[in-house]
């Protein structure tokens, strides 16, 4: 046996997962209360000790962490256009894993000064203007950054003429500088690949610092990523496919949490029909959005208030005084859970299966008529998923309930929203060991390994 | 002198692609760099695109004959998104029917264009008054 300890630490729970190598499977996993704010340590030790409880105790080769704790990495983004460098720098931020707590755009007002000095980011990330674009407001915007106290991290990622000039702006007032290619070099031409690297570098070698994470360095190999971070890597290669293991295909994961869905795409998304016009910034081939009014805890009320209860009420059979109720239980005890509770399950399957239905609707691209003189032409913004063959459910609110698939059918397309280009037919899978931040952080070292595990954990429902 | 910048694209409803193509390729090699939008373009587009670029003008092109419609108030919108002094370029069918180009180019000029273009123009004219007008030299 070659044992490797795959360890998730999030927020509420530490989560283990023991694997191995030789025989390419999970021997076991556990949880237990994360304490990061006492000693990290603690709660990992809880965890090992539930795990080796059912499997016995076991020596690893190596120990990988990933980690959501304290927050996740907050990031702020700023940029010049809002769907242009703006949102550019929201996917980036996006895509390493980050928890976006807000994005500007423009010149920064001294309001928005001070809001980012509240906001207290772990990093923020710097765009503004094609290369050879315009200059004045990331010059403008890192005056006001660097007029900011706090010493968080800059990653500068804009218009490469004044990279220089932005990196020595903001060097004045002592915050750490890292500059980057431009997350849009050319106008409409995403680049976010040196920006994630780069918030990646800071994140190892600093985040987990500040996050008092470093207790665990020493006895692990090393925490690898944020842990959205980690199931998006997961799904990139169940998707593509490494060396001689092929993937699955283009899939869709969808993780319905406490405080927020996330949904990754891994899919080109390039229209499915002929004499389709593409309008808007190209979308990245894996894409994460984190939908933060749609989680079924912290955000229940947020959820309710952004869909309404009758749709809530329609999907859980209760009426909608009963669903607030819980709603407001829910929300004043988050870490309850519905199996001694019938109606909790009831409600707890209403709001999963709307948070499905709207993060899937605001991830997925949009097909608009228009009727031109010449007949009707098709624009398209976003990722035309209706080709996606493979929906995965993650999270606790999707593998403990007793009707996944009727969670998961919302993400499909639905024909009175023709507009709205959802999966038109597709097979769902369930993580139900929840085991996809896990392969993440394996398939850094043995990618190979980590899809295989996928795919035999992975059950079809 | 540094390369100039132009945002161009066929306004609003309009897919008419091909010349649009043949203007991006005479732009480029009359040494411009060219932020094609390619076929319906909204005025937010242009502007958007400007903004981000630093373009130097905006070229609109039409070809369908609602170019009035599409692009009244595009003056008023750069004004206002602080491309106070951009110059605004239009050119193609710009009106339906048999109006003499002297009163369409009057009508686009009052809508704040500074060139108007007929139908068939070449684009050595156009090419030859960004030079002038730009700043470019040669």
């Amino acid at each position: 046996m070659q044992a490797v300890l795959l360890i998730d630490f999030g927020s509420t729970y530490t989560k283990v997962t023991a694997v191995d190598l030789n025989s390419e499977s999970i021997l076991g996993t556990a949880k237990a209360f994360t304490t990061v704010t006492t000693d990290i340590n603690e709660g990992l030790k809880n965890a090992v000790e539930v795990l080796h409880s059912q499997i016995g105790g076991t020596d690893y080769t190596a120990k990988f962490a990933c980690s959501s704790a304290a927050g996740g990495l907050k990031m702020v983004a700023v940029g010049l256009v809002p769907d242009l460098t703006a949102e550019a720098a929201k996917r980036a931020a996006l895509s390493a894993g980050a928890r976006v707590m807000k994005v500007y755009s423009y010149e920064l007002s001294t309001k928005e000064a001070e809001e980012i000095h509240k906001l207290k980011p772990d990093i923020l990330l710097l765009t503004g203007g094609t290369d050879g674009g315009n200059k004045n407001v990331i010059l403008h915007n890192a005056k006001m950054l660097s007029q900011i106290e706090g010493n968080f991290p800059v990653v500068v990622a804009g218009n490469k003429s004044v990279a220089e000039q932005v990196g020595d702006l903001l060097k004045q007032s002592d915050k750490e500088v890292r500059i980057c290619e431009n997350v849009m070099p050319e106008f409409n031409v995403l680049n976010i690949e040196p920006a994630r690297a780069a918030i990646r570098e800071i994140f190892l070698r600093r985040i987990i610092q500040a996050k008092g994470l470093t207790k665990v360095q020493s006895l692990i190999d090393g925490i690898l990523m944020p842990t959205p971070s980690a199931v998006l890597n997961a799904a990139h290669r169940l998707a593509a496919g490494c060396g001689n293991e092929k993937g699955i295909g283009e899939l869709m994961v969808i993780d319905v949490g406490g405080a927020t869905t996330d949904v990754h795409s891994i899919a080109g998304g390039e229209p499915a029909r002929a004499g389709v016009i593409v309008k808007g910034l190209p979308e990245p081939f894996a894409k994460r959005t984190v939908e933060g009014d749609l989680g079924v805890r912290y955000s229940a009320s947020a959820l309710i208030e952004a869909a309404g209860i009758e749709l809530v009420g329609k999907r859980s059979g209760l009426p909608a005084e009963e669903i607030m109720r819980y709603v407001n239980k829910i929300s004043e005890q988050p870490e309850i859970l519905p199996e001694q509770d019938e109606k909790l399950s009831l409600v707890d399957y209403g709001l999963t299966s709307v948070a499905v239905k709207f993060a899937v609707e605001r991830h997925a691209g949009k097909i608009e008529t228009s009727y031109t003189p010449f007949g009707v032409t098709y624009l398209q913004t976003g990722k035309d998923l209706t080709g996606i063959k493979k929906i995965i459910g993650t999270g606790g609110p999707v593998i403990n309930s007793k009707n996944p698939t009727g969670i998961l059918k919302e993400a499909m397309f639905e024909s009175t929203h023709p507009s709205i280009l959802k999966p038109q037919s597709a097979e769902f899978l369930i993580d139900k060991r929840y085991i996809l931040a896990a392969m993440g952080l394996l398939s850094e070292n043995y990618p190979e390994v980590a899809i295989r595990i996928m795919k035999k954990e992975l059950q079809v429902l | 002198m540094s390369q100039k910048t132009l945002v161009m694209g066929v306004i609003g409803a309009d897919v008419h692609a091909i010349g649009n193509k043949i203007l991006e390729y005479a732009f480029k090699q009359a040494g411009f760099k060219v932020v094609n939008l390619g076929v319906m373009v909204s005025q937010e587009e242009y502007i958007k695109a400007a903004i981000e670029t630093a373009a130097d003008a905006i070229l609109v092109s039409s070809l369908y004959g609602h170019g009035e419609m599409d692009c009244r108030g595009l003056r008023e919108k750069c004004d206002e998104a602080g491309l106070e002094n951009i110059p605004l370029y239009v050119g193609g069918n710009l009106v339906v029917g048999k109006t003499p180009f002297e009163e369409v180019e009057k009508k686009f000029k009052e809508m704040g264009f500074q060139r108007v273009y007929p139908p068939g123009t070449p684009p050595e004219v156009t090419i030859a008054d960004l030079k002038k007008d730009l700043g470019v030299d040669g």
